[in-house]
């Protein structure tokens, strides 16, 4: 690599003095003092989310009102700071879902730990979890701060996607070819 | 109006001068540190403190019910005005601990120190001027608390104690940041003071210039600058502001201001990306409040000796002082020479000057980026000492030539 | 009569604060004692209406030069160190030095009587600015000059002394 050699002009006099620096760095500050605030008055102004942004992980449920996660705790597993504590259960065989064998019982996502990494997100097999605008949460003790399924459902709401691949297999097992 | 006044002991008037001095420089230097922050955050695009608002139970219901007045009270709001109310109750009421490490006597003691030079140069500050009677002659007399005839020279010696607040507090506090704070100070000061007290001496050759009385009140450098406009003769040169005829005083006397109130970028003695916060590194709530305030006393009384000095007192232009204002007011208001009247306004146009250089010196704050120490010191040594020499011999040249 | 009680708070208050720059132990209490010391006879001296001696004692002594004593002993031992005790030659020079002033409060108590009626009525000097720089530069001109030369030689001391030192020229 060539080593270029910049020259460095001396100062002038005036520069020296530092005073036509100075001034014209007054004259910026001075413009900055009168021109409009850009500052957004948060809790009344609420920031834009842009697209595919990373807030709160929440649970979402399909069109048709099933919850999707079939807690096959792949996002527990994956969460870097296991702030996922799931306990799988079985779906009773008088619901409509029954073909779809297994649900969380709990769900817990510890927020004090989410690092909103997206990680679960990532992982999920059936489009279960999804970290959506959600960006402020608050609370008072630690327990608050840890939302349950009903929570993160509620967070989360549904899932337009028409995709319903647990329907089409139930559909397809009824006519006799399930694979 | 005003006799009974002047008919109580000396002892009670002092007293009650004292307590109007603090009564007035506390919340003026408390809303300065308001103005900062307001200042500072409109330089940057940003509303500054604008929520606060009083409640309407508690110690503080009368600002709480200013606040709920339509207009006024959001105004108000938006300005921080309440914020200023709650900062004043937070550093008054808050824990005030001291560490454990510290020299107890000197730590408590350094904030008072910080506290006598703010408040006692301001009685010998003019603010303003008035018609007397005195001896069947109108005169201008100055509204002041201590007409002495070493007017400067008193602020000058009182100032310079302020640095024993920093020592004191930099040494006591017994902790490397708050010590270099301390060292600095003190050597910056002393640096300043040098070139502070040569840039004031032409303004003062040329007020005692040989047959004048031999003064150094600050009411008569105002007197060298309240002419009117004679023409384009030496006659016209008396109602010139004296920074127009010495504007290297004037230059060296604001730069060497900056140092020694310790502002930025002076702000060598607390510095706060170098000592965490320098000399005031230990101290909390209203002890550091003290130290907060004695800062802004100090901007207070430096930017009235240099509009003293240098930007004409109470006269609102160049050529026109307050005389010419309060004569062409009379033909509107019949009472306007009442001393009262004449005196208010002096006060209000001397006020708004000072008002405009605290301004100046937190609009230089968000500026500028501070100095380096050793640029502080070669500015200060090397440049601006030599420079107020050379002006001095200048002008003392100058004004003997003229004599002649 | 009121300034009689002032003149002995202040005289009081003066002389106790000299003697704690001599016998305190911690050297940076001793330097603000001695701060302490110029403000009381800074005070004494407007007692006398000189105004001016007062302001600039404050200015010069106790604004400028305690604050370089205070800069030094903090550039060069931070924690105020501990004193040495007294030497043998500390305690004898010290009683001749008492003695003197003993010599001299008395000699002045007895020949100053006779003129204290007249001193009443002496304008003071210092009071007045003209006058006193009027009285510096023709009468006591001498004096002046001297002590500017005094003083010069100082610094001219100061600088050669420290200029010995080598790699002076990187601190600057
Ligand atoms: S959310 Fe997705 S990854 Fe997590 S348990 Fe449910 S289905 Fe599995
Ligand atoms: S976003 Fe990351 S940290 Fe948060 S719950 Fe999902 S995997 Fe865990």
């Amino acid at each position: 690599m060539a080593v270029i050699q910049v020259e460095r002009k001396p100062l002038t006099f005036a520069e020296r003095t530092y005073i036509p620096q100075i001034i014209g760095g007054l004259w910026v500050t001075l413009k900055h003092f009168f021109q409009p605030t850009v500052t957004l008055q948060y809790p009344e102004q609420r920031p834009e989310i842009p697209k595919g942004y990373r807030g709160v992980p929440t649970l979402v449920k399909d069109p048709n009102g099933r919850e999707k996660c079939v807690s096959c705790q792949l996002c527990e597993f994956v969460c870097p700071p296991k702030a996922i504590r799931i306990t799988p259960g079985e779906i009773s065989a008088e619901s409509d879902n029954a073909h779809v064998e297994k649900g969380p019982q709990a769900f817990d996502i510890d927020m004090l730990r989410c690092i909103y990494c997206g990680l679960c997100q990532e992982v999920c097999p059936e489009e279960a979890i999804f970290l959506q605008n959600q960006f402020s949460m608050s609370g008072y003790t630690r327990a608050e701060m840890v939302n349950n399924k009903e929570r993160l459902y509620e967070l989360g709401g549904t899932l337009p996607d028409e995709h319903l691949k647990w329907d089409k297999k139930k559909t397809a097992e009824e006519h006799g070819n399930a694979h | 109006m005003f006799d009974f006044y002047f008919h109580l002991p000396l002892i009670v008037r002092l007293v009650l001068q004292a307590i109007a001095v603090i009564l007035f420089m506390f919340p003026v230097a408390a809303a300065c540190s308001m103005a900062e922050r307001k200042v500072c955050a409109w330089i940057q695009n940003r509303p500054g403190p604008n929520r606060t608002i009083a409640p309407i139970g508690g110690l503080l219901t009368p600002l709480g019910i200013v606040g709920r007045i339509p207009f006024l009270g959001p105004f108000l709001q938006q300005m921080g005005i309440f914020q200023l109310a709650a900062d004043g109750g937070k550093f008054t009421f808050k824990e005030d601990p001291v560490p454990a490490h510290v020299n107890k006597f000197y730590f408590i003691l350094a904030p008072i120190v910080a506290m006598i030079p703010a408040l006692t140069t301001v009685a010998v500050v003019p603010v303003g001027a008035y018609y007397a009677v005195v001896n069947g002659q109108t005169i201008l007399q100055p509204i002041v608390l201590a007409n002495v005839d070493i007017g400067l020279l008193a602020v000058f010696a009182v100032s310079s104690l302020g640095v024993y607040a920093v020592i004191l507090a930099g040494w006591a506090s017994n902790s490397k940041y708050a010590f270099l704070g301390g060292v600095r100070a003190s050597a910056q000061l002393v640096s300043y003071e040098l070139a502070m007290t040569l840039s004031v001496l032409p303004s003062f050759l040329w007020m005692n210039k040989p047959g004048g009385q031999g003064t150094l009140s600050l009411f008569d450098a105002v007197q060298m600058q309240n002419g009117v406009w004679h023409g384009f003769s030496m006659a016209s040169l008396h109602g010139m502001w004296g920074v127009f005829y010495m504007p290297i005083s004037a230059f060296i006397f604001l730069v060497a201001l900056f140092a020694e109130t310790n502002r930025a970028p002076f702000d060598m003695a607390e510095a706060e990306s170098e000592l965490v916060a320098g000399f005031h590194t230990e101290y909390g709530a209203f002890k550091w409040s003290l130290f907060f305030l004695a800062e802004y006393c100090h901007m207070i009384i430096g930017s009235a000796v240099c509009i003293l000095l240098f930007f004409g007192g109470w006269n609102i232009l160049p050529w026109i002082p307050l005389t010419t204002l309060i004569d062409w007011l009379s033909h509107f208001i019949p009472f306007a020479a009442h001393p009262l009247f004449m005196g208010l306004v002096g006060i209000g146009i001397f006020v708004g000057k000072v008002f405009s250089f605290i301004f100046f010196f937190m609009w230089v704050r968000w500026t500028l980026p501070r100095f380096r120490y050793d640029q502080v010191m070669h500015l200060g040594w090397k440049k601006l000492l030599p420079l107020s020499i050379a002006n001095l011999i200048f002008y003392t040249l100058g004004i003997a030539l003229l004599q002649k | 009569m009121s300034s009689d009680i002032f003149f002995y708070l202040f005289a009081a208050f003066t002389t106790g604060t000299a003697l704690a720059v001599v016998l305190t132990k911690n050297t940076v209490a001793s330097a603000l004692s001695l701060l302490l010391c110029l403000v009381g006879v800074a005070g004494v001296f407007i007692l006398l209406d000189a105004f001016l001696l007062a302001a600039l004692m404050v200015f010069v002594y106790a604004g400028a030069v305690v604050a370089l004593f205070l800069f030094i002993i903090m550039l060069l031992d931070a924690q105020g160190g501990d004193r040495k005790p007294f030497k043998k030659t500390a305690y004898v020079s010290g009683g001749i030095a008492f003695a003197l002033l003993v010599v001299g409060v008395l000699s002045f108590w007895k020949s100053g009587q006779q003129t204290t009626g007249e001193l009443g009525s002496i304008v003071p000097v210092g009071s007045t600015l003209k006058n006193y720089g009027e009285q510096l530069f023709t009468t006591y001109l001498l004096p002046v000059q001297i002590v500017g030369f005094l003083l010069l030689i100082a610094m001219l001391g100061v600088i050669v002394l420290s200029k010995k030192f080598e790699g002076l020229e990187d601190i600057k």
